[in-house]
């Protein structure tokens, strides 16, 4: 049988394994490999050349990475806090209405987010949806609210909440009922509760929803384009810009290199840190 | 110490808060879609639905449209059947590197789109592949097959192997288990994750982005013509992506429900 179990394993595993061999790490290597060409070349056979990593540095390409950087982690924290109450209800309090929202929000998911995105345009902007009917009803308007730095971190709050509510509902689900009465009734306040008991035990889901959140907001563009106009660039953008506009592979390849070890590290990082059998299949 | 009524009515007020938060934005949308003027402005005055018709009668939106159904349901079906033999390794079998393959599995799930988009654009042009909605296809299946493996594998962790055992001590092979055993009890996994693979790809953007070349789906169209050019078929379009996964969430959701009705009406 565990002789079985083994070839069985490394048999089902291996068609999934190979595609992401070819088409996950492969292409990963060879930005790295771009990375290192010297400019204007289009050639992989050369000496490593690292004037690109120079110039993310000269340029201020730094800048980018640094406002996608803070722009992920203000939105992974707010994140945090708005979807907690709600975690917490679906773990715990609610019946019924878990699976309303489980669905309301994953239905969410399916509408592209340049949709999603484009409806907030026309909610926000001057002579929409709030603004408008504000004029018409009260005689003031205002401004849009677009076309800011805020207004990025909003859209990345808007486009992640799921991919933060879900995780922190499964890690508040794995905190135990006795723990926390039992804290009660050695007279623990709320906020004892929540401090010794529930983050630490709902720690892996907290980890696994902040870590997802923060990586796919720092690696985002469509927010920072739709809703932000052009009040920062972020790092993606400036990736797409050198590919596209400014065919100048070795520089795009490098930056996207800067981005993808800072997410790529704290990815391996956190996901070395979770264990996966237990989150997923709820055993122990 | 069970939550106060109030503490119960107040989570769900929040609730139901964030809800109408997450669908505001379509709501403005829906509005946009049916006002008549060529030049959007709230409050709206004049409502007209014929931006529907010129929408359904256009060949470019059938044409995008057309593209946008095969890469959904070319990625639907191979990442359901990859997932499938993914989910058994993932869950069920004991094997030595399991772990280190459930850890590069999470890896495409945690990477920003439009980076790996532009990866997969130089892979391909450097093994000599030229981009059309078939790269597309590859590309949704990085982000899309390891999501499908996850979804099966929660239903493979509740698998009882003694099941699988009992079959083969009876005498059944490798094929006639997995065939008689394993993919019933897994149907349920197996069809949320053909649900999830279908939609995610239908509305993927940035993937699409840079890998379907000279083709193009639905919502690279919508991007294209919101960033340069407005047309009022923007929010018409869009609602009517949204109007067909709603809809086929919905039967995905009854269907197996009215299954099991009449299952249990010709049972008794």
């Amino acid at each position: 049988m565990q002789r079985r179990d083994r070839q069985l394993g490394l048999l089902y595993a291996a068609p999934l394994t190979l595609f992401l061999v070819l088409s996950f790490l492969a292409p990963i290597l060879l930005v790295a490999g771009f990375s290192t060409m010297p400019a204007k070349v289009f050639d992989l056979a050369h000496m490593p050349d690292f004037s690109a990593y120079g110039e993310f540095l000269r340029q201020g390409y730094w800048k980018s990475v640094a406002w996608s950087l803070g722009m992920a982690l203000v939105a992974t924290l707010i994140l945090f806090v708005i979807c907690w109450p709600l975690a917490y209800g679906m773990a715990k309090v609610f019946k019924r209405f878990t699976l309303v929202l489980t669905i309301g929000v994953v239905m969410t998911l399916f509408v592209s987010e340049n949709i999603r995105l484009f409806g907030w345009v026309l909610t926000l902007m001057k002579g929409g949806l709030i603004e408008g009917y504000m004029r018409h009803w009260f005689g003031t308007g205002f401004d849009g609210l677009l076309y800011n730095v805020p207004s990025i971190v909003f859209g990345l709050v808007y486009v992640y909440l799921p991919f933060m509510l879900f995780p922190l509902a499964q890690g508040i689900a794995m905190v135990p009922d006795d723990a926390r009465q039992a804290a009660y009734d050695l007279g623990a306040t709320r906020w004892q509760i929540l401090r010794e008991i529930e983050l630490p035990l709902a720690a892996p889901g907290i980890l696994v929803g902040s870590l997802l959140c923060f990586v796919l907001s720092a690696g985002a563009i469509a927010e920072s384009k739709l809703l932000g106009g052009q009040a920062v660039i972020v790092i993606a953008d400036e990736v797409e810009t050198a590919f596209t506009y400014g065919q100048n592979w070795p520089l795009g390849a490098a930056l996207a290199m800067v981005l993808i070890a800072i997410v790529g590290g704290l990815a391996i990082w956190g996901i070395g840190r979770a264990d996966l059998d237990r989150m997923i299949g709820r055993k122990g | 110490m069970k939550p106060s009524a109030f503490t119960r009515a107040a989570l769900l007020v929040y609730g139901i808060a964030i809800l109408a938060f997450l669908y505001l934005p379509l709501v403005s949308v829906g509005f946009a879609s049916v006002s008549k003027g060529r030049y959007l402005s709230f409050p709206i005055r004049r409502y007209a639905t014929g931006w529907y018709g010129e929408a359904m009668a256009s060949d470019t939106v059938r044409d995008l449209l057309f593209v946008s159904l095969k890469v959904a349901g070319i990625v639907t079906v191979l990442s359901v059947v990859i997932g499938f033999f993914g989910a058994l390794a993932f869950a069920r079998y004991n094997w030595r590197f399991r772990k280190t393959y459930q850890k590069l599995i999470l890896l495409p799930i945690f990477f920003p789109q439009t980076v790996l988009g532009l990866a997969l654009l130089m892979w391909f042009n450097a093994i000599g592949v030229i981009p059309s909605w078939k790269t597309a296809i590859i590309a949704h299946m990085v982000w899309i097959a390891p999501i499908a493996t996850l979804i099966i594998s929660i239903r493979a962790y509740s698998f009882d192997p003694a099941l699988e055992e009992a079959a083969r001590d009876m005498g059944a092979g490798t094929w006639t288990t997995l065939r008689e055993v394993t993919i019933p009890l897994l149907m349920p996994g197996i069809v949320s994750a053909g649900l999830f693979a279908f939609l995610l790809s239908w509305g993927n953007f940035p993937l699409s982005l840079f890998t379907t070349g000279a083709d193009s789906t639905l919502p690279e169209w919508l991007y294209a013509k919101m960033v340069s050019g407005y047309s009022p078929l923007v929010p018409t379009v869009g609602i009517l992506t949204v109007a067909a996964s709603a809809t086929l969430l919905a039967v995905g959701l009854t269907v197996p429900w009215v299954l099991k009705l009449v299952k249990r009406k010709t049972a008794a």
